[in-house]
């Protein structure tokens, strides 16, 4: 049952197969079994178990709420959720419980949905592993299926195998590994610069971006305003899109969102793209780009190309000054959203007393990692009034030219362009940390920041796997507001790719049954 | 993008802060809830006397100082800027807090439609031009009365622009002598309030109070056009009548609703402006004269002793009368301004523009505004002269204390008395008996019926002026008599029996044979004599001028 997607095990507590509470306990059974893999900052079982009673309630009386009535969900820890600890993965927030729900956690739970718990993520999302909160890194639930051990068995022996786990990507990695684990059937991260597309396709999951100001970020304790975006993560692109459909439209609690009214997102569960045309752009074919995932896009293409849709290469001249530009902005929008925590109002506060200043300052340096405390540090250098023109301006000059590229392309005739998501699969953790949080961050998001800089919806769909045993993604990027038109494409691509499902039984042999796993690949892929 | 989404008013949540332990060596906070100390009559701004602001000496130049104000005005509204938190005054402390006030992580401005509207009445009301466009930015600084680190304000493009402010103030010995001057009116822009710290010097502990953090404020920025303190507080007054009548602003200095920093220097005519300080902590008109005039005289003195002006920030030490450098504002502040993400650009519509189909809820129309807007002071002193034949400083009188022209038209309306003869009473007697006791018009004993009775009993010579005086003692005293009922109690009605008047007239005379003599002889003060004797017979309830004409009457008889 757990193994499912979310629509099937929709009908099935809609068919009485299933009762919202047994679905809820077997979600937190996993989420126990599966602890080691740090998806989870907060488990809220009571929370969860209340919610799930109240669910089963509705339905005995014949009142569901709908598709994502008793429907376990997990929230990424910088949400804000009512009376639920809130972390950011940060010291400065241990301890942190918000008197009110973020509008995409209200949302939520309107509709019925089960609360699981909170997921791990980088400190205040900032980083592309999710290996720096203050939790501890998150482990790839890949790193122990059954396709990845097999293939490693092969090339090394005798390798220590505890010990070379992979990571996720970041920062919404908690997310994503509780989806991908089965723990959940929908997850919300956030994407700021990639950061729910960047893990998704290294867990085998979709990651979905929607517009800027399609979903309200009122409530999602920011990284970057204004291109914060909440994300969706499922394990197919129609629950993304179910998804979606209870989570966009107008936020009076948030400007950025748009006014008009948003209609029902669902998908046709065929779709022809013989008209379509699909944009390549030239520039995202980086050297640093893996044979692989080179292969698996040039594939894609050809998949498009030979059902009848036109591709063609495409330019974005600009793309290659996003991740300086990105670096930036960020940092900039950090400097200044990170000032609200001085130890007054709420989170941590240091023992020191002598003055209000010296108060600050310790209370700063225990609560923020070096990320944190590097970013506020730039940002505030790129503030300085001797340094705005050169810097702030410049980079959002810079960002304007990057989303002028977009239009430009979709202005002609491309209807979404077709790109890799990340440059490989996951890596291993002591892989990872080689480099710095710095590097790793310009390195890992340069498919997907651009993105978030023209506010344009994208989604990353998992492909096939790797000579690794890894999955691999693709990112398809759709105009503005057009994200029922791109989750169409990416379903019709879904259903074509027919990506394997992750094979877990081996760690967790006493859920086989709850698994179903080789019913389910048939299930899940074939429609 | 999205269009700005404006918010009616709605009742925000309550949200308690603890106190926060650790001293702080700040001087800015004031105490909280100073208002014991009640201030009327700002109209003793025009009496100030002029510090001489020019210096000469043999063989140097004249000074000259420059001065520029920025003013802070609270926005009227029941709701706060960018959060549905309810604004009063001295409310109890943390009682009136949002989640957004108190910058929990994760919540969003959403403007006030009502503040937008505000700011828009008062740009036009200051011939100002309204940006159809204006922007929203970050200004940073730590503080523990600023939650989030920043104020959200309008750095880049603000709401108004280019307007102007006519004032007029007194010239020469005679105060009849007003000189209208104008001011140039930089921007008007929308920014939040911070809250407020209580410094508990003894336990070393800070209060905080956010009940005041995000209440919306109109910065308005007055140009360098002024050059002492007296200009200054009338372009203030003046300013304050203005929002008072709009309504935008209840501009209240004590209760800090209208806060003002002067910026001054001095520099030789001809010559390139010197160095500026910036003085704050001005809590009403007189203070800003005074704290203005003695930063002029400061900084002269100072250049004459060939020191130098530091660009500091400085406070008025009202007791000592002078100002000072203020500790806090040490070192240059970088405010690493930055756009604030989280507002779209604000738009604003004529009805030329209006896009067709508009939400009326959603969209501000200026020429609907302009079309509403009441009536300026200026306006209505103008009228004033033209329809009551009163001297300009008569109407300045009434429109400087809150409720005394509504007052003075409601006694015009209920009498046949002159309108001079009204002017007269309003502001000589009412006023000064006011004044006197402390209290405001609203809080006047005598009703603008009672006064207007009273004047007519006057105006049909029922009563005398001094009896009329006498009237208007007992009206104040005891409330709820009607001046007839005074003037039959105390008989204090006029003798209108010619015969019997012309009997103590004769009386008096035959007891007084010589003052009769000396007033045949030609002396003019017998006869006020001989007046001041009828009068005292007839208890006071004769008219002076009637007598003296039967007096005289008699004697050439």
């Amino acid at each position: 049952m757990l193994g499912r997607t979310l629509r099937e095990v929709s009908t099935a507590l809609k068919q009485g197969h299933i009762t919202p509470t047994e679905l809820c306990q077997k979600c937190l059974s996993l989420i126990k079994k599966t602890k080691f893999l740090n998806a989870y900052i907060t488990v809220s079982e009571e929370v969860a178990l209340k919610q799930a009673e109240e669910s089963e309630k509705r339905y005995k009386k014949g009142h569901s709420l709908g598709d994502l009535d008793g429907i376990p969900v997990a929230v990424k820890d910088n949400f804000s959720t009512s009376s639920i600890e809130t972390t950011c993965a940060s010291n400065m927030l241990k301890g942190y419980v918000p008197p009110y729900n973020a509008t995409v956690v209200q949302k939520l739970l309107d509709k019925g949905a089960v609360l699981m718990g909170k997921t791990n993520l980088d400190e205040f999302a900032m980083g592309s592993g999710s290996t720096n909160g203050v939790f501890g890194p998150v482990k790839n639930p890949w790193s122990y299926s059954k396709q990845h051990r097999e293939k490693r068995k092969q090339k090394a022996h005798g390798e220590n195998e505890d010990s070379n786990w992979l990571i996720t990507g970041g920062s919404s990695g908690g997310s994503v590994a509780a989806a991908a684990a089965f723990t959940c059937f929908a997850a919300l991260g956030s994407d700021t610069g990639g950061l729910t597309r960047n893990p998704a396709p290294h867990c085998g999951v979709v990651g979905f971006k929607p517009s800027y100001g399609l979903v309200s970020h009122h409530g999602l304790i920011p990284l970057v305003n204004s291109m914060d975006v909440p994300g969706i993560l499922t394990r197919c692109v129609d629950d993304a899109a179910i998804v979606l459909g209870m989570l966009a439209g107008h936020d009076p609690k948030d400007s950025t969102t748009i006014q008009d009214p948003v209609k029902p997102f669902t998908l046709p569960t065929s779709a022809d793209v013989n008209k379509l045309c699909t944009g390549i752009p030239k520039e995202y074919l980086a050297p640093e780009l893996s044979s692989e995932v080179r292969s698996f896009w040039s594939k894609a293409a050809n998949l498009f190309e030979s059902e009848g849709a036109k591709v063609i290469e495409v330019s974005l001249p600009h793309a290659s000054y996003s991740v300086v530009c990105y670096h930036a902005l960020c940092t900039s929008e950090v400097a200044s959203n990170m000032a609200r925590f001085d130890g007054l109002e709420y989170g941590h506060r240091c023992d020191i007393n002598v003055s209000t200043e010296a108060m600050y300052a310790a209370t700063r340096w225990e609560g923020f990692n070096d990320v944190v405390r590097g970013r506020i540090l730039s940002g505030n250098f790129f503030l300085l009034k001797e340094n705005y023109e050169n810097y702030f301006i410049k980079a959002q000059k810079v960002r304007q030219l990057i989303a002028n590229d977009f239009v430009n392309v979709f202005n002609s005739e491309v209807d979404v362009l077709l790109t890799p998501t990340t440059l490989s699969e996951a890596v291993p953790y002591l892989e990872f940390i080689k480099e710095d949080n710095r590097t790793r961050s310009a390195q890992d998001d340069i498919f997907t920041q651009a993105v978030n800089m023209a506010g344009l919806p994208a989604v990353s769909v998992p492909v096939a796997l790797s000579n690794q045993g890894l999955p691999i993604g693709l990112q398809f990027i759709g105009r503005a507001f057009c994200d029922q038109l791109l989750l169409t494409i990416a379903k019709w691509f879904e259903k074509q790719v027919q990506f394997p499902v992750i094979q877990l039984q081996e760690l967790m042999d006493d859920c086989s049954s709850d698994f179903e796993i080789e019913k389910l690949s048939s299930v899940s892929l074939k429609q | 993008m999205a269009a700005p989404m404006l918010r009616w008013s709605c009742l925000g949540k309550r949200w308690v802060l603890a106190c926060i332990d650790g001293g702080s060596r700040h001087g800015r906070g004031a105490a909280i809830g100073c208002t014991s100390r009640r201030k009327r009559g700002q109209s003793s701004v025009a009496q100030q006397p002029l510090i001489t602001v020019q210096k000469s000496r043999k063989g140097e130049h004249e000074w000259a100082a420059v001065v520029g104000l920025e003013i802070h005005a609270q926005i009227s509204s029941n709701s706060k800027l960018f959060s549905g938190s309810q604004v009063h005054f001295a409310a109890p402390p943390n009682s009136l807090v949002s989640f957004f006030d108190a910058s929990l992580p994760g919540t969003l401005p959403v403007l006030n439609r009502r503040c937008v509207e505000a700011a828009v009445m008062t740009g036009l009301a200051l011939n100002c031009r309204i940006n159809k466009k204006s922007l929203f930015d970050r200004k940073h600084y730590f503080y523990a009365d600023l939650p989030a680190g920043y104020q959200i304000t309008q750095q880049r493009l603000p709401i108004a622009v280019n307007g102007s402010l006519a004032y007029s103030v007194s010239v020469g010995k005679k105060p009849s002598q007003v000189s209208t001057r104008t001011v140039r009116i930089k921007q008007i822009q929308l920014e939040q309030d911070s809250g407020k710290s209580l410094h508990d010097e003894l336990r070393s502990q800070t209060l905080i109070d956010l009940n005041r953090a995000g209440v919306g404020l109109l910065e308005v920025v007055l140009e360098p056009d002024m050059s002492c303190g007296e200009e200054a507080a009338s372009a203030v007054r003046e300013l304050q009548l203005i929002l008072q009548a709009l309504g935008t602003s209840q501009a209240n200095m004590a209760e800090g609703q209208l806060r003002v920093d002067a910026n001054v220097s001095v520099h030789h005519p001809g010559e390139p402006l010197g160095v500026r300080t910036e003085v704050k902590n001005l809590n009403s008109t007189r203070f800003l004269a005074k704290a203005i005039d003695s930063e002029i005289k400061r900084q002269i003195h100072e250049l004459e002793n060939g020191r130098k002006i530091l660009n500091e920030t400085r406070s008025f030490d009202y007791k000592l009368g002078c100002t000072m450098p203020m500790r806090d504002k040490e070192g240059k502040q970088d405010y690493r301004f930055m756009p604030e993400p989280n507002l779209p650009p604000l738009l604003l519509y004529d009805t030329a523009s209006l896009p067709p189909g508009a939400d009326p809820q959603q969209v501000i129309n200026i020429d609907w505004i302009r079309d509403r807007l009441p009536e300026l002071p200026g306006k209505t002193r103008e009228k004033l002269i033209q329809k009551y034949g009163m001297l300009p400083e008569h109407s300045f009188a009434l429109l400087n204390e809150v409720g005394l022209l509504e007052f003075f038209q409601n006694v015009i309306k209920e009498t046949g008395a002159e309108p001079k003869k009204v002017t007269s009473w309003v502001l000589n007697i009412f006023l000064g008996f006011l004044k006197q006791q402390n209290l405001a018009v609203n809080e006047s004993p005598v009703t603008p019926s009672a006064l207007a009775e009273l004047l007519n009993l006057l105006d049909r010579k029922a009563i005398s002026s001094s009896a009329a005086r006498q009237v208007f003692e007992e009206l104040w005293r005891s409330k709820g008599k009607t001046p007839s009922q005074i003037v039959s109690e105390k008989k204090l009605e006029l003798m209108q029996d010619q015969e019997a008047l012309e009997r103590v007239c004769h009386t008096v005379m035959e007891g007084h044979p010589q003052v009769v003599m000396d007033m045949k002889r030609g002396n003019p003060r017998a006869i006020n004599k001989l007046i001041g004797l009828v009068r005292k017979a007839t208890l006071s309830r004769a008219d002076p001028t009637v007598i003296k004409e039967i007096l005289e009457r008699k004697l050439l008889s």
